[in-house]
């Protein structure tokens, strides 16, 4: 399987404080990554370095055998990479439908249609529908997104990321603010879409430890900007140093 | 569809006008037609991209001082060729001038914008020798699509040919603007006021599409200067002064920035109240700064706001109460 991200000792320091120390893993095709790790241990920056928003001070970050460092997000959606984020990101005006064309016409490349119709592009319209469908919004194409529930919201967040036709998307809490019982709903919408949509690999970043035990293949623990662990779900939850250092005093499994 | 009748519907009142109107009337729908055409692309910059300039005046004086230039300096006078020499004068100034501002936004891209506008008015005023000043330039009678008019005395002109050439003009510029609104470029434009780090992670070039907003903004008021310049027959360096700026923010804002028409509907309403209140009292910018600060407390989605709401209690009111309901809750209606 091919190598879809690699990170070769990426280091982000900002003046005294070191964020992120050496960090090394890769992301192959077919894989479920999990990052975990405690509040402050670098997660965010790493996310903010995968995602090209932040140049790393030293190392490599590669998607797909180019370099992406500090590449922006904008290129990096058009190399194939998608975020959603972490607090829901919605345009609060558009309704549903729009917020998934802008997606899809940009992955399109119809942007620039200065004098098109909008309402009238089959391409678009089908896609918006076929997206929608794929999280229960269908009917919700013409709400305004304000208008939706917080799960709703979220949903819609990650609808339009998936939208992008992403190769990999990245997950950042998606279930943060959700309650237990739509977690895994959520995350079997999320998982479900992703096959779908032909999607390569997730890179997850979460806090609730039975949600990475249950879809991860692989799970990478950062602790003080290093990372502490890069092992499949069963290794690591075996390991009861690691289990502590990441997980705290609670023990699950 | 309703919206559709409702506009071709003003056109039509619009093209009956001459008929009916008084000559002094028919020479304020001038100035109405020309701050119709440059509000229209205002908006699309403030209502649409979510950046409020305080320098447009800039661009309508661009189009005033070419239309002034063509006519009294190389001595042409087709008004197609002034339209065309404003739009590309304005889109050239408007390059570096976007660039430099879309890197800002909010108070910043305002103030930077209201800069470029001061800039631009002291160059006005200060190069005598090219721009005559405080005295502005002369902008000679046009020809209208060929059609040489220079017989006609100016309220003719201006209530007759012009009117039309206008009116004709101000559909074109508003069907043009009503697709780029409509289409993906606006949805981006959108998005972009709505959640531009959002936008960027779903692919929208944000800074690009923000220049290409400004750009078009620039044009569309170069397009109403030219034709404000011809209404006059005066280039004048007030049409590019930060006050004129201020104005058109004032209309905008006055009609509602949240509705296509409302750029129109401020244009108008301003233009008609400035003369009533000019021809009732020497404090008429006491009362028009009155006026606004009402609009704004009130109806802060200006007068289409105003009519929208009324519109919407009046269906409201024919409505089954249930939907009536949800509606005022802000709950979405389920689909049957």
């Amino acid at each position: 399987m091919s190598t879809l991200i690699q990170t070769l000792n990426v280091t982000k320091a900002y003046e005294k404080f070191v964020a992120l120390r050496d960090v090394s893993f890769e992301v192959r095709e077919g894989e479920f990554i999990s990052i975990v790790g405690p509040n402050g241990a670098g997660k965010t920056t790493l996310v903010n370095v995968l995602t090209g928003l932040l140049k790393p001070t030293s190392g490599q970050v590669r998607f797909k055998d180019q370099d992406a460092a500090g590449i922006g997000p904008v290129r990096l959606a058009q190399l194939g990479m998608a975020r959603a984020f972490q607090l829901v990101h919605i345009f609060p005006a558009l309704t549903v439908g729009e917020t998934i064309a802008v997606a899809v016409a940009s992955q399109l490349g119809r942007s620039r249609r200065l004098f098109a119709s909008l309402a009238g592009d089959a391409g678009i319209q089908k896609r918006v529908r076929t997206v929608a469908e794929i999280f229960g919004l269908e009917r919700k194409l013409d709400a305004e997104s304000r208008l939706l529930s917080q799960g709703e919201k979220k949903l819609l967040d990650i609808a339009s990321a998936f939208a992008l036709r992403p190769e990999v998307i990245l997950l950042d809490e998606p279930t943060s603010g959700v309650s237990t019982g739509d977690k895994h709903s959520i995350m079997q919408v999320l998982v479900a879409a992703a096959r779908q949509a032909g999607v390569k690999a997730i890179i997850l970043v979460e806090h609730d430890m039975d949600l990475v035990a249950e879809y991860s293949s692989r799970i990478v623990a950062l602790q003080e900007g290093r990372v502490l662990a890069d092992l499949p779900p069963a290794a690591f939850f075996n390991d009861p140093a690691i289990v502590a250092a990441i997980v705290g005093k609670r023990t699950t499994h | 569809m309703r919206s559709h009748l409702l506009v071709l519907l003003l056109l039509a009142v619009l093209a009956l006008l001459p008929q009916v109107a008084g000559q002094y009337h028919l020479t304020l729908m001038i100035p109405f037609f020309a701050y119709g055409i440059a509000l229209l692309g205002f908006n699309l910059l403030f209502g649409y991209t979510g950046l409020l300039s305080f320098g447009h005046a800039l661009f309508v004086g661009i189009g005033a001082y070419a239309a002034a230039a063509i006519t009294s300096k190389l001595g042409l006078r087709s008004f197609e060729l002034i339209l065309v020499a404003s739009a590309v004068g304005a889109f050239l100034v408007a390059i570096p001038v976007g660039l430099l501002s879309v890197r800002y936004t909010k108070i910043f891209f305002g103030m930077l914008t209201l800069a470029f506008g001061m800039l631009f008015h002291s160059f006005l005023f200060k190069f005598y020798d090219i721009t005559g000043g405080d005295g502005g330039m002369r902008v000679l009678r046009p020809s209208l699509l060929g059609m040489d008019l220079s017989t006609l005395d100016k309220t003719a002109f201006l209530t007759g040919p012009f009117y039309y050439y206008c009116l004709v003009l101000l559909g074109f510029a508003g069907l043009a603007m009503w697709r780029m609104v409509n289409s993906p470029f606006g949805l981006h434009l959108k998005a972009i006021r709505e959640n531009p780090r959002k936008a960027e992670y779903l692919g929208v070039r944000v800074r690009l599409y923000r220049l290409f907003a400004f750009l078009i903004s620039a044009m569309y008021c170069a397009m109403g200067g030219a034709i404000l310049a011809v209404s006059t027959g005066l280039a004048d360096p007030e049409l590019a002064y930060w006050t004129h700026s201020g104005n058109l923010v004032f209309m905008v804002v006055l009609g509602g920035f949240a509705n296509f028409l409302g750029p129109i509907v401020g244009a108008f309403s301003f233009i008609f109240l400035q003369d009533q209140l000019m021809s009732l009292t020497q404090y008429w910018r006491f009362f028009l700064g009155a006026t606004l600060a009402l609009i704004v407390i009130l109806f802060p989605r200006g007068l289409m706001g105003l009519l929208q709401d009324l519109g919407g209690r009046f269906r409201a009111a024919e409505a089954p109460a249930p939907q009536r309901i949800s509606h005022e809750l802000g709950t979405e209606r389920v689909n049957p």
